[in-house]
């Protein structure tokens, strides 16, 4: 037929449609990282979470080990990638054990020695200070340490670079073999490289990676192996592993669901025809979440891979119901279609709109993607069916007779209220299982979302162990307006620390304030130092009854003026050291605001006791010093979305029950509706929860799913003209099968989110379809 | 003096430069036997008296204190005279703990001081290997009376240690006597002490 003057018009506006979904599509970013799951509106310590995740010092390092061939290659092979690497601007520092900043890193601290110390004091300057300093100093030159102090002697009598070396905790640091950094094992080589880039810039993390690996590349031996870590590489390798099995995935439902169709329709221009709702409403997804987040996740196009089994399936309805047998008018059949169909299908979509809308409130900007996305991809699809689709069909369009299928399906239908009792048994068991695992039905650790494989969460343990990598869990923050402000609260912390460093609470700590003392210090310091004269005449009455002259101390007294009257430290000081990277890291300025983190290492062996620590930290009465457990912090996190979510769930329910109840204006009829699909959502929980899967979120969303797509069929089971006509049992079977192809293979993808949303899906989607019929009303019996 | 002796001589020199290999051969045996006899012992306890004369300080300074050797690489020397201080090596690193204070060193930061270390831990462990990594070894005396002298080979060395001279009676190490490069001196008497 030639499409009518409103045909084209609709026509030119879904075309104009795709066109602008697909400028926007093509100018959208894809992220797979875990920084979706974080919340839009965070507590203190959740933001700090969040910053550290994005762009925290952790975030920005990767652990490189090389493996295979013999030691003294890998070393060599080490310095090789280490010295291109350094020449690269991505990186801002490449550590493999060579001692390339050490000299500066020792300059640094010998030349501002009595800026830095917190031992400067005016008494330490005094007789007996010098007195005591000098006896020390003394007794180490005779110590096996001895070796190290002496030339420093004359100049440092006080051993005040003894006291910053001291400080200078290197315990876990590994150990050297050939001139690089070696496993304990000694199987690998070691390499800790910091990318300038942020760890939440995914694309700069794979550069960074692809870098890595041509270095390596250019100069490896064949029997070498290179293996990376690391929070951006994690990042890169899983948006690898979803974006590859998402479009695996797709490329496998998209043909299973074409095959499908094939064999219903037999005709190429009807699968053709069916299948443009379904790019459209996908497109229309993708571009709407673009638009609305700035950014897609990589779950939520693995979400869109599913989606096509449910958009399929208004296509479905519109072609096969209104195939009526005998009827030589399709034009006529397909206005009749929409005026006997269309409103049952458009009330299945209000469902599912009323449900995923819910998702949209959730303070998970991830789960908030879905959400838009099903909206979107909902709308676009079945008004593509409705308003474009119809005016498209050829004139003879056709497809293949389905009706003995059909009439297969009225026959079973007929004897379907036959299983009620068989149903309530298996419901009741359900509710049994459930019960019975009530404790334990879900799971709420933040690591269950992670797309990250087993084997390479075990990689970077392993390597992570051999480096003595930060593991940032702990953490004391400290917040102020200026960068002096925080760093003098946290030098007043780094005293606390010190405390229960001393008291073995601790292992050890990182401050900024070392390697860049307040303003306020450096003065303190700079003031207690005596003027030559004075210093001249306590030296001569502090070295009595010790084994030197004071005439060896001429450099000492030289230093010391010199350090009365230096320009303070300022950041541009520790440029091309070692420990500018610490302070970098350490201390962080957003806008007006200022943070110092000071991260905490456990007491080998042992755990840290939170509550001692931040008793002793609440003690100091300093205020905006917050303690964090990031695992801790991020877990709760993770428990308070999950009830978050189970509560708009509730909530997406109730809302599809007041537009049902608004629609039909009956408790029973509207009780009809619900229950087949609430026995489908308690039966596929309970399958779950057999087969030992602990619920996340994506199981939720899952669940949402099964009763958005379920309601189509209880709708299409309590029209009143009873009975249900064949092809439109056809149609749900048709509709029902698509859809099951489409999660169905999600189910098998290894990525754990996807998997869950398939494996709830899929099976629900065939227990609403099998109750939608066992509960339906008994008349047609 | 008669010439007919000459020829005598020149036999006698040819028959000493001979030998010389085979001295020389013998002595590296020596040495080999040494570390041998060294390694046998898996951990040792001793006390020692420590002699330093360091050109800084007008007299020397004396301590004494005790010496713990597990094998291969755990040592410690514990100073009870004149002030109370440990100085342990395990490994790579280096735990010096003096009065309240406690310094952990990384060997590997202070090759100098690792050299140092590795002279002594190596002779007790009798790791030939090690030892030459940075020494060149002689060995003087008898397998009753023997002394190892240790010469740095590489430059970096050789400006902080002219020599290292380890004596000892059969497998036990008597003294070490320490030659730093500017004149600086320690000798150390060490009397083996029933295990504990």
């Amino acid at each position: 037929m030639r499409p009518t003057q409103r045909g084209r018009t609709a026509i030119a506006l879904w075309l104009a449609f795709i066109v602008a979904c697909s400028i926007i599509i093509s100018r959208s970013q894809f992220t797979a990282d875990l920084s979706a799951f974080l919340p839009k509106n965070p507590t203190p310590a959740q933001q700090l979470l969040l910053e550290q995740i994005r762009d925290g010092l952790a975030s920005r390092l990767i652990l490189a080990g090389i493996e295979g061939t013999d030691p003294a290659t890998r070393a060599a092979l080490s310095k090789q990638i280490a010295r291109v690497l350094r020449a690269d601007p991505a990186f801002v520092s490449v550590n493999n054990g060579e001692p390339v900043s050490a000299e500066r890193d020792r300059e640094y601290l010998f030349n501002n020695r009595y800026l830095l110390s917190p031992a400067v004091t005016p008494a330490r300057f005094g007789v007996d200070g010098l007195h005591a300093a000098l006896g020390d100093s003394i007794d180490l030159l005779a110590s096996p340490a001895g070796l190290l102090v002496k030339s420093l002697l004359p100049r440092d009598p006080t051993g005040e670079m003894v006291q910053l070396m001291g400080q200078m905790d290197s315990s876990s640091r590994p150990r050297m073999t050939d001139g690089a950094w070696a496993s304990k094992d000694g199987a690998r080589a070691l390499m800790l490289i910091q990318t300038r880039a942020s760890g939440a810039d995914t694309d700069a993390q794979q550069r960074a990676m692809t870098a890595i690996r041509q270095a390596f590349d250019t100069a490896a031996t064949p029997a070498a192996k290179l293996v990376m870590t690391g929070p951006g590489v994690f990042s890169v390798t899983s948006r690898e592993a979803i974006q590859s099995q998402v479009s695996r995935l797709s490329v496998i439902s998209i043909a299973l669901i074409a095959a499908l169709l094939l064999l219903v329709y037999r005709s190429f221009t009807a699968l053709a025809l069916g299948f443009l709702p379904v790019i459209s409403g996908a497109m229309a997804g993708i571009a709407a979440v673009s638009l609305g987040f700035g950014s897609v996740h990589g779950i939520t196009l693995g979400f869109g891979t599913a989606l096509i089994g449910e958009a399929v399936d208004y296509s479905i309805y519109l072609f096969v119901q209104s195939e009526q047998r005998g009827s030589d008018t399709p034009c006529a059949d397909k206005q009749s279609w929409i005026k006997r169909f269309w409103p049952t299908v458009r009330l299945g979509v209000l469902t599912s709109i009323f449900g995923f809308a819910s998702l949209l409130l959730s303070g998970f900007p991830g789960l908030a993607q879905l959400g838009l996305y099903s909206i979107a991809g909902l709308i676009a699809a079945a008004m593509v069916t409705r308003f474009v689709l119809p005016h498209l069909l050829p004139a003879n369009f056709r497809i293949h007779d389905v009706s003995a299928i059909g009439e297969v399906l009225s026959r079973l239908v007929k004897h379907a209220a036959k299983l009620r009792w068989a149903a309530a048994m298996l419901l009741l068991a359900a509710f049994a299982i459930l019960t019975l695992h009530r404790a334990s039905l879900w799971n709420d650790k933040i690591s269950s979302l992670s797309p990250v494989s087993a084997s390479d969460v075990a990689l970077d343990a392993s390597l992570r162990a051999d480096m003595g990598a930060p593991d940032v869990r702990y953490l004391v923050v400290v917040s102020g307006a200026s960068r002096e402000s925080v760093l003098q609260s946290a030098e007043q912390v780094s005293l606390t620390l010190q405390a229960q460093v001393d008291q073995g609470e601790l292992a050890g700590f990182e401050s900024p304030s070392r390697y860049l003392p307040s303003v306020a210090s450096q003065r303190a310091r700079q003031a207690s130092l005596p003027s030559p004269a004075e210093l001249k005449n306590s030296l001569a009455k502090a070295v009595r009854g010790l084994p030197v002259h004071a005439s060896l101390f001429t450099p000492f007294l030289t230093d010391i003026n010199a350090a009365r009257t230096q320009a303070l430290l300022q950041v541009a000081d520790l440029e091309k050291t070692s420990m500018a990277m610490a302070v970098d890291a350490l201390l962080i300025q957003q806008e007006n605001h200022w943070s110092a983190l000071l991260p905490l290492t456990a007491p080998g062996g042992g755990d840290i006791n939170a509550g001692r620590i931040s008793a002793a930290l609440s003690s100091t009465g300093l205020p905006d010093v917050l303690f964090v457990d990031m695992k801790a912090e991020s877990d709760s996190l993770y428990s308070g979305y999950l009830h978050e979510v189970i509560l708009l769930s509730l909530g997406g329910l109730v809302a599809i029950i007041g537009l049902l109840l608004l629609v039909f204006r009956s408790t029973r009829r509207v009780l009809r509706i619900i229950a087949p699909l609430a026995a489908a959502v308690i039966t596929v929980t309970a399958g779950l929860t057999v087969f030992g899967q602990q619920l996340i979120i994506l199981h939720l969303v899952g669940l949402l799913l099964v009763v958005a797509i379920g309601s189509n069929y209880a709708l299409f089971f309590d029209r009143t003209d009873s009975p249900v006509a064949p092809s439109t049992l056809a149609s749900m079977l048709f509709a029902n099968l698509t859809t099951v192809a489409g999660f169905g293979v999600l189910a098998f993808s290894n990525v754990s989110i996807l998997q869950a949303m398939g494996a709830t899906v899929a099976p629900g989607v065939i227990l609403a379809l099998i109750y939608a019929a066992i509960f339906a009303k008994k008349t047609h019996a | 003096m008669t010439r007919p002796s000459y020829p005598l001589l020149r036999l006698m020199l040819l028959a000493a430069l001979m030998l010389m290999p085979a001295i020389g051969h013998a002595l590296d045996w020596d040495i080999d036997q040494l570390m041998r006899n060294l390694a046998q012992t898996r951990s040792d306890h001793a006390s020692f008296i420590e002699k330093k004369s360091i050109a800084m300080l007008d007299k020397p300074v004396e301590s004494s204190g005790e010496l713990f050797y597990t094998a291969p690489d755990h040592l410690e020397k514990r100073t009870l005279k004149p002030k109370a201080e440990s100085m342990t090596v395990d490994g790579g690193t280096l735990i010096i703990e003096r009065s309240r204070q406690k310094h952990r060193l990384q060997l590997q930061d202070y090759p100098e001081v690792a050299a140092f270390i590795d002279s002594i831990r190596g002779t007790l462990a009798g790791d030939r290997h090690a030892l030459e990594r940075n020494y060149r070894l002689s060995l003087e005396g008898t397998t009753e009376h023997w002394t190892l002298q240790l010469l740095p080979v590489n430059e970096k060395m050789q400006a902080v240690v002219k020599r290292i001279r380890i004596a000892g009676v059969r497998d036990a190490v008597r003294s070490i006597e320490i030659t730093q490069a500017d004149g600086d001196s320690s000798l150390m008497l060490i009397e083996k002490l029933t295990t504990p």
